[in-house]
């Protein structure tokens, strides 16, 4: 299986890769997938007063369409609103991506991944927790 | 000069010698004929030049060239050996003993034999790959048929103790059958010694043609028989109709003499070079061994690299075709069911490559391998947040993961 150009775009020359400081309360982690899968995302947002996502990093042990959907979800976080990135859907990345069926599952663990960092966000914000993100059990 | 992409997938299947392309090369053309047409110069000649491969193979295993049964490769073979002593001794019991490790035209073959109502033990493996000999012993029934344990394994290379099973299986009257198919042309295999009743290997693993390999069938001591699971004209001694893939055939041979005479040679310089890649990747931290490190086969080499996903790492070396045991392909996502059967953490599994070399693998191929392998693990560790988790000394078994 070939992987698309913008995959390997993403795999060779990863955007936002790092670490943000988790213990901050306008920076939210979102730790997804699992070792034994194969596959593990850790996406993190700062948000500033406005709700405005200003910054977005990331680290993913997995493929290399894991790594890219997981690239590609920073950069299209950076500049969005925290509702506007909850608005971001795994189907958009496949789309982007030309992900072969296979790897959809990488595309679900971004848009997790995105969940999960905005609903560490909110609570450390004392929100209202979001509810239940796709589940993929 | 490096040519590119260089091939370290020599488990997979080997390039064929040029050797063996030019032995076949008339087969194809001007002796066309079938070897069992008996009364023409066509027949006579394809017939002699199937013997004459016979003998090169029988060389090379220590048999009899009778005992060669010609089939379309080792999966074929396993297929015929197994379910052909199940069908030809089924008044005398209906168990097989097989262990969790071997290829799936071996498993697969067992799981169809079950469903025939036989019985099949399949013994576990310790963390190194070899079957433990006592539990094969007590596994023994007055039902037991069959023991089929392969010699060496494809994925991680250990090579199991043949010859102790070999001799249990004669004392207690049971046939024993190895998938031999990474082994034979490798390390030296010897029926005879080995205690072997039957043997399945491919032309394709030893620098011979695709589509063609044998199974060993013993004629004495005692004498085997199978049930063919292809009916038809009764070739190879009625245990498998078809007309003989006579260029196929020659190419086996041929490649089986080049084996034998060059074995000793082309050992010696592949586990050097094997065992030169293996020492420098795995001074990278956090980097293991998969497998037994003494009894295996000489050209192989399967390394995991902890925090790292196998198949991410591939892409990162995509100027290299190697294997890996992480399958993020397969819809099932499952690892490599080998190294789990080893004992070994999905995780582990998950970051495994295996490396397979050839009589034609080069010490600068080898050399680039290093480097770029190296290289990839290191770039990938700095994205990998289970690595950054590690360094600061975080227990990743502690972590309640959210899996998908």
């Amino acid at each position: 299986m070939a992987y698309s150009d913008k995959v390997i775009d993403h795999y060779s020359n990863p955007r936002n890769v790092g670490t943000l400081d988790k213990s901050k309360t306008n920076v939210g982690t979102g730790l997804v997938g699992a070792p034994e899968c194969g596959d593990v995302m850790r996406l993190q947002i700062e948000v500033d007063e406005n709700q405005v996502i200003t910054d977005a990093k990331f680290k993913t042990f997995g493929c290399g369409s894991a790594i890219a959907s997981s690239s590609l979800a920073t950069e299209w976080l950076k500049g969005k609103t925290v509702d506007e990135a909850l608005a971001i859907d795994n189907m958009e990345i496949v789309e982007e991506l030309a992900l072969p069926p296979v790897k959809i599952h990488c595309s679900v663990l971004a848009e997790d991944a995105i969940k999960s960092a905005i609903n560490d966000y909110r609570v450390k914000n004392g929100l209202e927790p979001l509810v239940e993100a796709k589940s993929h059990h | 000069m490096l040519k590119f992409p260089i091939y370290l997938d020599n488990n997979a299947t080997t390039p064929m010698d040029p050797r063996v392309l030019e032995a076949m090369l008339p087969y194809f053309t001007n002796q066309f004929g079938n070897a069992a047409s008996r009364n023409h110069a066509f027949g006579w000649a394809a017939e002699e030049a199937v013997d004459y491969a016979r003998e090169q193979i029988a060389a090379l295993i220590n048999c009899n060239p009778k005992e060669l049964i010609f089939t379309s490769g080792a999966t074929e073979s396993d297929n015929l050996a197994i379910k052909g002593v199940f069908e030809m001794y089924a008044s005398k019991g209906n168990h097989i003993i097989t262990a969790t490790t071997e290829h799936k035209a071996v498993l697969d073959t067992c799981k169809h034999i079950e469903k025939l109502g036989g019985q099949v033990t399949y013994l576990q493996v310790n963390s190194e790959g070899l079957i433990n000999l006592e539990e094969l012993e007590a596994a023994i029934t007055d039902k037991t048929i069959l023991i089929a344990i392969m010699y060496g394994n494809n994925e991680v290379g250990v090579v199991q103790p043949i010859r102790e099973i070999g001799r249990i299986a004669k004392k207690h009257g049971v046939l024993f059958f190895s998938d031999a198919t990474q082994a034979v042309g490798k390390i030296p295999v010897d029926v005879e010694a080995d205690g072997i009743d039957l043997m399945a290997f491919s032309g394709h693993k030893m620098y011979g043609p695709k589509g063609v390999g044998a199974l060993y069938v013993r004629r004495k001591n005692p004498r085997v028989k199978v049930t063919a699971q292809m009916d038809g004209g009764g070739h190879e001694r009625g245990m498998r109709s078809g007309t003989l893939n006579v260029p196929g055939i020659v190419g086996l041979g041929k490649a089986a003499e080049i084996c034998r005479t060059d074995m000793a040679s082309d050992t010696a310089r592949i586990i050097a070079m094997r065992d030169r890649l293996e020492t420098e990747l795995l001074q990278m931290e956090e980097s293991y061994l998969n497998g037994n490190k003494e009894s295996r086969l000489p050209h192989v080499s399967n390394i995991s690299f902890k925090y790292v996903e196998g198949e991410g790492l591939m892409m990162g070396v995509k100027d290299i075709a190697v294997s890996s045991g992480s399958a993020c392909t397969s819809a099932s996502l499952e690892p490599s069911y080998v190294l789990k059967a080893m004992g070994m953490s999905d995780d582990l599994a998950h970051s495994s490559l295996r490396f397979g070399l050839s009589r034609f693998t080069t010490d600068e191929e080898v050399d680039y391998a290093i480097s770029h392998v190296k290289e990839a693990v290191t770039k990938l560790r700095e994205l990998s947040p289970l690595w950054e988790m590690f360094k600061e000394g975080i227990d990743l078994d502690s972590v309640e993961w959210a899996e998908h």
